[in-house]
């Protein structure tokens, strides 16, 4: 079948797009808008945890100590070094360089695997002492009323948050896969722009997590 | 027709912008980490949630590209982060002030008007006990 039009395109360019860079300005709206949504579904937690700490001041004061700030600490450190990471991994196809984008994407991947580590570690902790969400809350040591009510928003928005490092992961995997068979380069990378925006995401939702559960009054 | 795949380079920014970028952002942790140990009398939460904002425009704004961009995007991010301030500043309004409606007795607005007038002594007698305040009672003489 003949090209109707004489001109070549680009492997990447798909034939809907007038050229590569509204496709690109097209994909990255997208993503933004995906973004909005994302903020607003963890807007609505947000908001639960300010409701119910507003109405409960003393018992998250009290629930929050038993949190371990060293590896809160630990993770947040982690995330900041994985989205460094990333922006990294973004700028090395930018230039050109494979092999460095390659590496640094395996390194963000790695420190994603360290912070699900750290959290399996806290969580079983938790576990254990039966500082459970609702009504599965065993634990005695916490003063104050109704104290698995902070387990609760712990534990849904933490969980939440690694659910979304989780796919964070995936798509990480999706474009280390493509980088390595050597389809991005400088003229097409948007696959791995928009996941480093969605990585990014992640750190600045836990960038919020951490001082709000880690480190009240 | 030009093909504009080949002559549009990407907007590099360089390295030790990252770098620096990256660096700020592990201070103000520490600083937040520290601040949480010092008791501010109540404003612990507010100092750790600007400290917060402050490190998501960082992200936001140099490894998400936003101050580089084309605006539309850093457009649909604030439209997020408007709505967000809605649900929650909304919300605080309603769940901080729900107790007050409660402390408030009834009396009339205008002690004048006509409703007041027509069934005055119904309308400042004392409220009866809740056991006799059914609706629609078959019962009541």
């Amino acid at each position: 079948m003949a090209e109707p039009h004489a001109h070549s395109h680009p492997e990447h360019l798909e034939h809907h797009f007038s050229d590569a860079e509204q496709q690109r300005e097209s994909a990255k709206m997208g993503m933004w808008i995906f973004l909005l949504t994302e903020i607003l579904l963890f807007g609505g937690l947000f908001t639960a945890y300010a409701i119910y700490r507003s109405w409960n001041v003393e018992m998250f004061i009290n629930a929050h100590r038993f949190l371990d700030i060293r590896l809160g600490t630990l993770n947040t450190v982690v995330l900041i070094t994985s989205s460094l990471t990333m922006a990294l991994a973004i700028l090395s196809i930018q230039l050109d360089d494979r092999e460095k984008s390659i590496r640094f994407l395996v390194i963000t991947l790695l420190l994603a695997g360290v912070f699900l580590l750290v959290k399996y570690f806290e969580y079983s902790h938790k576990f254990h002492l039966g500082q459970l969400p609702g009504k599965y809350y065993t634990f005695t040591g916490v003063e104050g009323t109704n104290p698995h009510i902070f387990y609760s928003i712990y534990f849904t928005m933490t969980g939440l948050h690694g659910l979304h490092v989780l796919g964070g992961m995936a798509a990480i995997i999706w474009i280390l896969i493509k980088t390595v068979k050597g389809k991005l380069s400088s003229a097409y990378y948007t696959p791995m722009e928009l996941t480093g925006l969605y990585w990014h995401l992640v750190d600045l939702i836990w960038i919020f997590l951490f001082p709000l559960l880690y480190l009240i009054g | 027709m030009n093909d504009k795949s080949h002559t549009t380079k990407p907007h590099v920014i360089p390295q030790k912008v990252y770098l620096t970028v990256a660096a700020a952002l592990m201070a103000l942790t520490a600083v937040t980490v520290g601040v949480s140990f010092i008791h501010l009398s109540g404003w612990n939460a507010v100092v750790a949630v600007e400290i917060a904002s402050v490190k998501a425009l960082l992200v936001a704004f140099i490894f998400m590209h936003l101050w580089y961009d084309k605006k539309i995007y850093l457009v649909i991010f604030s439209v997020a982060l408007l709505f967000l301030t809605v649900f929650i500043a909304l919300t605080m309004f309603d769940t901080l002030r729900r107790g007050d409606i409660y402390t408030v007795t009834d009396q009339p607005i205008e002690k004048n008007a006509v409703i007041y007038k027509v069934r005055q002594a119904d309308f400042l007698a004392p409220i009866p006990a809740e056991d006799s305040l059914v609706l629609d009672s078959t019962e009541s003489p």
